[in-house]
């Protein structure tokens, strides 16, 4: 693989129940909860696509998607 | 865990049934951080979802089996592992993987838990321990503890729990593991190893239940108990146990590849018996 970068984050709302465990161990405070209780990324810039937030998502409700760095959109 | 780029890319839909999601849980629950590892074990492995069979029985745990595409029998309480049994006596190539909670596993399951250790049959059981029953509202269980409180212990208990990783090594299981969910990659290795090993595999995961043993004993959100299994638990022989030996171990304490398997010695007798015949 050539060097990865953040895509996108995949966020299901209807199957995110805010629960915010993605947002409390989240490294880089990328995600929020907004005022209907779902997370977003906020601030994906800060994203290291450690997929923490994936991977302890007990809704299975965020994916982090990664593309190699010379790949389009 | 992770820390910085994880470059593994899962497609875990391609096992659920989506028509069931959002699932049953309640916000938080440890069951569906348990669910994901699975799956992400089943994908690592690259294993042929209809050659897995699921088993559960009853609770907030054996719903597992209702959200993934393998095949899946929802059971009774506590019988999971003898239909289980059943299943791969009658085509020992399947994978049988059964979801249980602690109750279904050691309070009404627990013979059933004992004797399949006992024969060594190549099944895997992921024990969903959240130290209380909480499909029926929050009883204590085998596994609740000495001094924690419960719907049915208000005052706190008075019984001991058992220890699942020494109860399933002192019954014959030849594969005993621990983790947690706080863990999630841990867990997703230790299931995957539980599944390629070949006899009875006992993979123990702490689980928050949020709403009833969080609750009664003040353990905080879904996040400040999975901050706590960080707390509290150490890999196996860790240093830190040194100065305190409270903190409990994680990883794999029994990984025998020598233990005769149920299924091959029955095959052995089918063999013996059938001699002269064909
Ligand atoms: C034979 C029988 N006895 C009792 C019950 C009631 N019951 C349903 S689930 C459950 C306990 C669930 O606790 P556990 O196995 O720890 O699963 P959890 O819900 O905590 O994941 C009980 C006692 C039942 N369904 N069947
Ligand atoms: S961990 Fe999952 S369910 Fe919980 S807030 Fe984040 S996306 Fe939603
Ligand atoms: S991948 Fe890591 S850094 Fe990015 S949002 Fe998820 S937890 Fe935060
Ligand atoms: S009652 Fe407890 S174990 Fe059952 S879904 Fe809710 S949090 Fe999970
Ligand atoms: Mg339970």
């Amino acid at each position: 693989m050539g060097k990865l970068k953040l895509k996108e984050h995949l966020i299901g709302r209807n199957w995110c129940k805010g629960c915010g465990i993605c947002v409390h161990f989240c490294p880089k405070s990328v995600l929020e909860l907004d005022d209907e209780d779902k997370a977003v990324a906020v601030r994906p810039e800060d994203c290291i696509y450690c997929k923490l937030c994936e991977l302890r998502c007990p809704d299975l409700a965020i994916e982090v998607k990664i593309q190699k760095e010379d790949e389009n959109e | 865990m992770p820390k910085t780029k994880y470059d593994k890319e899962y497609n875990v839909k391609q096992y659920l049934r989506e028509r069931f999601f959002p699932h049953i849980w309640c916000p938080g629950c440890g069951h569906g951080i348990v669910l994901g590892s699975l799956l992400r074990a089943v994908e690592e492995l690259g294993l042929d979802p209809t050659e897995i069979v699921m088993t559960s029985g009853i609770g907030c745990s054996a719903r597992i089996s209702g959200y993934v595409n393998f095949h899946s029998l929802h059971t009774i309480h506590g019988r999971a592992l003898a239909f289980a049994t059943g299943v791969k006596l009658s085509t020992p190539k399947l994978n049988l993987i059964v979801p249980m909670g602690d109750g279904d596993a050691l309070a009404i399951g627990g013979n059933h838990f004992i004797h399949a250790a006992r024969r060594n049959i190549d099944i895997t059981a992921i024990v969903m321990n959240n130290r209380i029953y909480g499909m029926t509202g929050g009883q204590f269980s085998p596994l609740t503890g000495y001094g924690q409180k419960a719907t049915t212990a208000p005052y706190s208990t008075i019984d001991n729990e058992f220890d699942v990783v020494k109860l399933a090594t002192a019954a014959g299981a030849s594969f005993v593991a621990r983790s947690t969910t706080f863990h999630a990659t841990e867990c997703i290795d230790l299931i995957k190893k539980a599944i390629s090993h070949k006899g009875f595999s006992v993979v123990e995961i702490f689980s928050q239940c949020p709403t009833h043993y969080g609750r009664k004993n003040k353990k905080g959100d879904a996040s400040n108990m999975m901050e706590l299994y960080k707390k509290t638990t150490v890999p196996i022989g860790s240093k830190k146990l040194e100065q305190d030996p409270s903190l409990i171990e994680r990883g794999i304490f029994v990984d025998n590849k020598e233990a005769p398997e149920y299924c091959d010695e029955y095959e052995k007798i089918i063999q013996t018996a059938m001699k002269g015949r064909a």
